[in-house]
């Protein structure tokens, strides 16, 4: 049996009642009250999830720049000290990696913050591409992670609002964190990067500003809900940026790891393409399930915002449409969906 | 609010996590209050038809949290008399009353012998110990 790792704040995590399962290698907290419990907590005030799990690469050196312009999609030339940005790392046939946030921290240097399940063969595929004036080193083990999300998120730290994928230094309460203006959650936010060991300090002044402890059962509706995609479920190797609608990252007139592949596919169109779409029948989707036609699940839930089931799949580019009405096996029942612009929640505008 | 734990004594159960109460021919049936919580909060009920027949030992329905999806098994035979429909559309009334308000169908009985396969509360808690 595999031992499962555990984050800085398993502990306090216990403490806190939640219920810990496996996931990608670590013992993380699904829950602690409930999943629609914490996920309206994050869309009407202010929620707090443990992330410290994800991977932190540090990528020095003159040529540091150099090489992550090869491997990442995005264009790393737009990014000044204090800038983030969404990007993928990519395979030959414009595959995905990984998909992971950039943050510039000096002028040849970097820090990459990339999914638990790819940290190890994200930092080999770097590591092997490694040339002389780069170094690369996954410092994942050194840092706590929190994202602290939420309409009331900023308000009880009491901190600005600033640009989004921005990020600088600071300190809560005393802890030093990296405040990053990034979230996957679609609310207003920061995720705060802190020492490992200052950790629980971290933790416990984020509750004791009456933030909601929440656990990945609430992380996964609230991205699905605006449809960020995730890696392993919607978005993976064997699927080309474009077909996974990730286009808008790839910056192709760039020279990177499969960009004449991507090029090729966005020419002459994507077969197949990840498109959200929502029940019109009463069922859950579930990753798995076939779609008429040539299609396939890859993320479904029940929106809790909405309260009808929602998800993410893969369907021939002719009924990628907005307004095309699916069919979905739903363990051997045919119920209907229809394809839906993204994202498939949109906050009210007040 | 979730109910807390508790098996009543007056019911019958199956080691799926299933409970039946029986009413001369008919019988109600539901899910357990280890089961619902092993799930999580529900949020959809997929019922039989109204006048299907059920099989002991085979799933008549599904019910689902926002994470996991559980197979019902009857633990009676029968044919369908009553869906709760309350379930079906406010499914989280099991997590808060899993014995009562959280019935899932009601049936006539198709063998009322099998009631003799089924545990009391005594051999249903022992069943929970030792899994």
């Amino acid at each position: 049996m595999q031992t499962l790792r555990r984050t800085p704040l398993f502990e306090q995590h216990l403490q806190a009642g939640a219920r810990m399962v496996p996931f990608a290698g670590w013992e993380m907290p699904v829950q602690y009250e409930g999943v629609l419990a914490e996920h309206r907590a994050v869309r009407t005030d202010a929620g707090v999830f443990d992330v410290s799990h994800m991977g932190e690469l540090d990528v020095e050196g003159p040529r540091a720049d150099e090489l992550l312009q090869g491997l990442l999609s995005n264009d790393l030339r737009k990014l000044d000290v204090g800038d983030a940005q969404y990007t993928l790392l990519t395979n030959e046939e414009g595959g995905i990696l990984d998909d992971l946030i950039v943050y510039r921290t000096a002028e040849h240097r970097f820090l990459l913050i990339v999914n638990a399940a790819n940290r190890d063969t994200d930092y080999e595929w770097l590591a092997e591409r490694e040339v002389l004036g780069s170094d690369i080193r996954d410092v994942s083990d050194e840092y706590g992670l929190l994202a602290v999300q939420g309409p009331n998120a900023l308000a009880r730290l009491d901190l600005a609002k600033e640009k989004p994928f921005t990020w600088a230094m600071g300190e809560l309460d005393g802890v030093e964190v990296m405040i990053n203006r990034t979230g996957y959650t679609g609310e207003e936010g920061v995720e705060l990067a802190c020492m490992a060991d200052d950790a629980p300090a971290l933790w416990a002044a984020v509750l004791a500003r009456g933030v909601t402890p929440c656990g990945l059962g609430a992380r996964d509706t609230l991205r699905l809900e605006v449809c960020y995609p995730l890696h392993g479920n919607d978005i993976g190797p064997q699927w080309d940026a474009i077909s996974s609608g990730l286009g808008w990252v790839c910056a192709l007139g760039t020279e990177f790891t499969g960009v004449e592949r991507l090029r090729e596919v966005r020419q002459r169109g994507p077969e197949r393409k990840l498109v959200a779409f929502r029940m019109t029948e009463r069922a859950i989707p579930r990753q798995g399930m076939a779609i008429d036609g040539g299609g396939e699940v890859t993320s479904g839930s029940l929106s809790p915002m909405l309260e009808v089931g929602i998800g993410l799949g893969y369907v021939p580019a002719a009924a990628s449409a907005p307004g095309t009405e699916l069919t979905i096996d739903v363990r051997g029942r045919s119920r209907g969906a229809e394809v839906v612009t993204k994202p498939i929640y949109k906050r009210e505008e007040t | 609010m979730p109910a807390t734990e508790s098996y009543p004594e007056d019911l019958l159960y199956h080691r799926e996590h299933d409970w039946a109460r029986i009413d001369g021919d008919e019988a109600v049936l539901g899910v357990t209050w280890y089961a619902v919580d092993a799930l999580g909060e529900l949020v959809h009920y997929e019922p039989p038809a109204e006048g299907a027949t059920v099989q002991k030992d085979q799933a008549y329905g599904e019910v689902e949290s926002v994470k996991a999806v559980s197979d019902v098994i009857a633990p009676l035979s029968g044919e369908v008399l009553e869906v709760n429909d309350k379930v079906v559309s406010a499914p989280e009334t099991v997590n808060d009353d899993p014995y009562g308000q959280g019935w899932l169908i009601r049936i006539r009985l198709s063998d009322p012998a099998e009631r003799d396969a089924l545990l009391d509360v005594d051999a249903y808690r022992q069943v929970l110990a030792e899994s």
